[in-house]
C-alpha cells in the first residue's frame, strides 16, 4: 500500500485541504487503487519520447503588454468574502 | 412537429428571421418547456427568465437582424462558463454566490450573434465526473429514462437540449464531457480541436485538455454554433490563430459519403463494449459504407494506456488550477477560522465535494517531489505516443469512427461507489482530448436492450471540423429520425 492514512493526511496538507482520519483512510485506499491502475504506464518504454504538455504546436503566444483599466476596483472586489472597499481582507498574518 | 420547442435551431432561426415567430414567442416556448420538464429532469442551475424575456422583447421591437446568425434563438450555457450578471457556480458550493465580472469569450460571441441566454446548466462539480452525479446542487435525470444518468460532466446541457428546453447548449469537454452526455441523451455533441474555441472565461479544470463546444439536436445546428464561437482570441494564449472555414457551406445536401475513407480503430470494438452499442454503431457504419464510404481498418495501439495517462495529467492540472479557490478574492470563506492557513484549508474543505478533493489530492501527489517523473512526466510522454497513434491512423483514412461510450446511459448510483470504475467509462473519449483533435457524437438510434440512445463518434484530424460535420450530416440525413424522448 502506497498511500497510508498518514501519507494521505500529509498530501492533504500540501494541497491545503483538511481531512479527518476517517477520510484519510478512505481516500488513501481509493488513491491506492487509482495509482495502482496508473502504474500500467510503466509497461511502456518512453526513454526516447519527448513529453507532450499541450496539444498546441507553439504555445504561449504573447500579446503586447499594454496596461488597460478594464474593471473598476469595486467590480473586482464585489465577489470577495471580506473587503474594506479598497483591498481584500484576510485574517491577521503577523 | 406541432410545437416550437420541437424545432431545430436552424428551423427556429429561419422562422425568427422571416418574422413568422417573435423572439418573445420562442423564449416563452422554451420557458414553458422548462417549467413542464424541469421537475422531472433537473437540468438547470439557474433560469434567467425575466432577463431573457426583456431581451427578446427589445429585439422584437428592433426587428429581425439577418446579419446576426442566432438572432432570437434561446440557448443555455454550462455553468462552468462565465456569464455576466448570472451566477456561475461550476456545480460547486465554493462558488455558490459567484457572479463573474467578465464574460466567457464564447458567450460574448453568442450574444453578439443574437442568442438569448436562458440559463445555466447543471454539471459535475468543476466538470469532474461522467454522470453529473457530482453536482453539489442537484441530480440531473436523463429525459429518456429518469432512472438513468444524463452522462457528464455536461449532463445538464445534454438533458436540457434533449428535452427541448432550449435550441442549443454550450458544453465543455475535458475527457468526453460533451460527447458522452450527448451520446447518453441522443443529441449531437461536438468537441472542437484544442485551441479552436477560446477558453477565456471557461473556469479551468485541465487547461491542456478543456474545450467548449456545441450540444444540439442536429448536425447543422452544431455547425451554426461552431461558426459563431470558433476563432482566435488574443486573450487566450492557447487559442489558435487560424482561419475559420465556412462550416455550413461544407454540409453536403446529397447525403453521399463517396470518396470518404472511414477508419475503424480495432481497439474500439472489443472487450467491454455492450452488444447493443456495438450493433447500433455497426449498423451506422454499414450505412456509411452503403453511402459510398470506404471502410478502412486502423489501429490505435496505445488506447489501453489512455485512461491512466488522462487521469494523471487531468488531476495534476486540476490540483494546480483549483489552488486559486482560497476564500480570499471570491468564493466561499469558512467562518470557523482565525488564522490564514486554517482559513484556506477550511474554506476549501467546506466548499469542495468529495470527487474534487480526491482529484486535487491525486494531482498533488503525482506532482510532488519524487513522484513527478514517475507519473506526470511519464504520462506526458505517453500522451505523445497516443497522439502519434491518431496521426498515423489518419495517414490511411480521412476520419476515424467508433462508439462514443461502451454502454448506453447507466443507472443513477450504479458507478458512484467506485471512482475508478467511473473513470473507466471514459475509455473512448479521452484519447481525443489528449491528442487535441476534434470529435463528434452522433445519435444513431436506440439500443436494443435498454431502449436508450446510442452515439457514434467520429474523429478528425486537427482543425478538420468541416469534414467531421459534413460526414456526420450526410450520415444523419440517411438515418431514421431520432424520436423525441418520452418526457411530458
Amino acid at each position: 500500500m502506497k498511500i497510508s492514512p498518514e501519507k494521505a493526511l500529509a498530501i492533504a496538507t500540501l494541497a491545503r485541504l483538511e481531512i479527518t482520519p476517517g477520510q484519510a483512510a478512505t481516500l488513501g485506499a481509493q488513491m491506492d487503487d487509482i495509482l495502482g491502475y496508473m502504474d500500467k504506464l510503466n509497461e511502456l518504454d518512453t526513454a526516447e519520447v519527448e513529453p507532450m504538455y499541450t496539444p498546441v504546436d507553439q504555445p504561449g503566444a504573447l500579446r503586447a503588454d499594454e496596461v488597460t483599466k478594464e474593471f473598476p476596483r469595486s467590480e473586482i472586489l464585489r465577489n470577495a468574502p471580506e473587503t474594506d472597499g479598497q483591498y481584500f481582507i484576510v485574517p491577521r498574518i503577523v | 412537429m406541432s410545437q416550437l420547442f420541437d424545432l431545430s435551431l436552424t428551423g427556429i432561426r429561419d422562422r425568427l428571421r422571416a418574422g413568422d415567430v417573435s423572439a418573445e414567442a420562442a423564449t416563452t416556448a422554451c420557458l414553458e418547456r422548462i417549467a413542464a420538464t424541469e421537475p422531472a429532469i433537473d437540468a438547470l442551475l439557474h433560469v434567467a427568465g425575466e432577463a431573457a424575456l426583456d431581451q427578446a422583447r427589445a429585439m422584437d421591437a428592433a426587428g429581425p437582424d439577418a446579419s446576426r446568425p442566432l438572432w432570437g434563438v434561446p440557448i443555455t450555457i454550462k455553468d462552468v462558463l462565465a456569464t455576466m450578471g448570472m451566477p456561475t457556480t461550476c456545480g460547486s458550493r465554493i462558488l455558490e454566490n459567484f457572479v463573474p465580472v467578465y464574460e466567457a469569450h464564447c458567450v460574448s460571441r453568442l450574444r453578439e450573434a443574437g442568442a438569448i441566454i436562458l440559463g445555466k446548466t447543471n454539471m459535475d462539480e468543476f466538470a469532474m465526473g461522467s454522470s453529473t452525479e457530482n453536482s453539489a446542487y442537484k441530480l440531473t435525470k436523463n429525459p429518456w429514462n429518469t432512472g438513468r444518468v444524463p452522462g457528464g460532466s455536461s449532463g445538464g446541457s445534454a438533458a436540457s437540449v434533449a428535452a427541448g428546453q432550449c435550441f442549443a447548449s454550450i458544453g465543455t469537454d475535458t475527457g468526453g464531457s460533451i460527447r458522452q452526455p450527448a451520446s447518453f441523451c441522443g443529441i449531437v455533441g461536438l468537441k472542437p480541436s484544442y485551441g479552436r474555441v477560446s477558453r477565456r472565461g471557461l473556469i479551468a479544470y485541465g487547461s491542456s485538455l478543456d474545450q467548449a463546444g456545441p450540444m444540439t439536436r442536429t448536425v447543422a445546428d452544431a455547425a451554426e454554433i461552431l461558426q459563431v464561437i470558433a476563432g482566435h482570441d488574443p486573450k487566450d494564449s492557447t487559442s489558435v490563430n487560424a482561419p475559420v472555414p465556412d462550416y455550413l457551406a461544407g454540409l453536403g445536401t446529397d447525403g453521399s459519403l463517396k470518396g470518404l475513407r472511414l477508419g475503424l480503430p480495432e481497439q474500439y470494438w472489443g472487450e467491454g463494449l455492450s452488444s447493443e452499442v456495438d450493433a447500433a454503431c455497426r449498423a451506422a457504419i454499414d450505412l456509411a459504407a452503403s453511402l459510398g464510404a470506404e471502410i478502412v481498418p486502423v489501429s490505435l495501439p496505445h488506447t489501453e494506456y489512455a485512461i491512466a495517462t488522462y487521469y494523471i495529467l487531468a488531476m495534476a492540472e486540476a490540483s494546480s488550477n483549483l489552488a486559486r479557490f482560497d476564500g480570499v478574492r471570491y468564493g466561499h470563506r469558512s467562518s470557523k477560522s482565525s488564522d490564514l492557513a486554517t482559513m484556506y484549508t477550511r474554506s476549501r474543505c467546506e466548499g469542495f465535494g468529495e470527487e474534487v478533493m480526491r482529484r486535487i489530492m491525486l494531482g498533488t501527489y503525482v506532482l510532488s517531489a519524487g513522484y513527478y517523473d514517475a507519473y506526470y512526466r511519464k504520462a506526458a510522454q505517453v500522451r505523445r505516443l497516443i497522439r502519434q497513434d491518431f496521426l498515423d491512423a489518419l495517414q490511411s483514412c480521412d476520419l476515424l469512427c467508433g462508439p462514443a461510450c461502451p454502454t448506453t446511459a447507466f443507472a443513477i448510483g450504479e458507478n458512484t461507489a467506485d471512482p475508478l470504475q467511473m473513470y473507466l467509462t471514459d475509455i473512448f473519449t479521452i484519447s481525443l482530448n489528449l491528442s487535441g483533435l476534434p470529435g463528434l457524437s452522433l445519435p444513431v438510434g436506440l439500443g436494443a436492450d435498454t431502449g436508450m440512445p446510442v452515439g457514434l463518434q467520429l474523429f478528425a484530424g486537427n482543425m478538420d471540423e468541416a469534414r467531421l460535420l459534413a460526414a456526420a450530416a450526410a450520415l444523419e440525413s440517411n438515418l431514421p429520425a431520432m424520436p423525441a424522448p418520452p418526457i411530458a
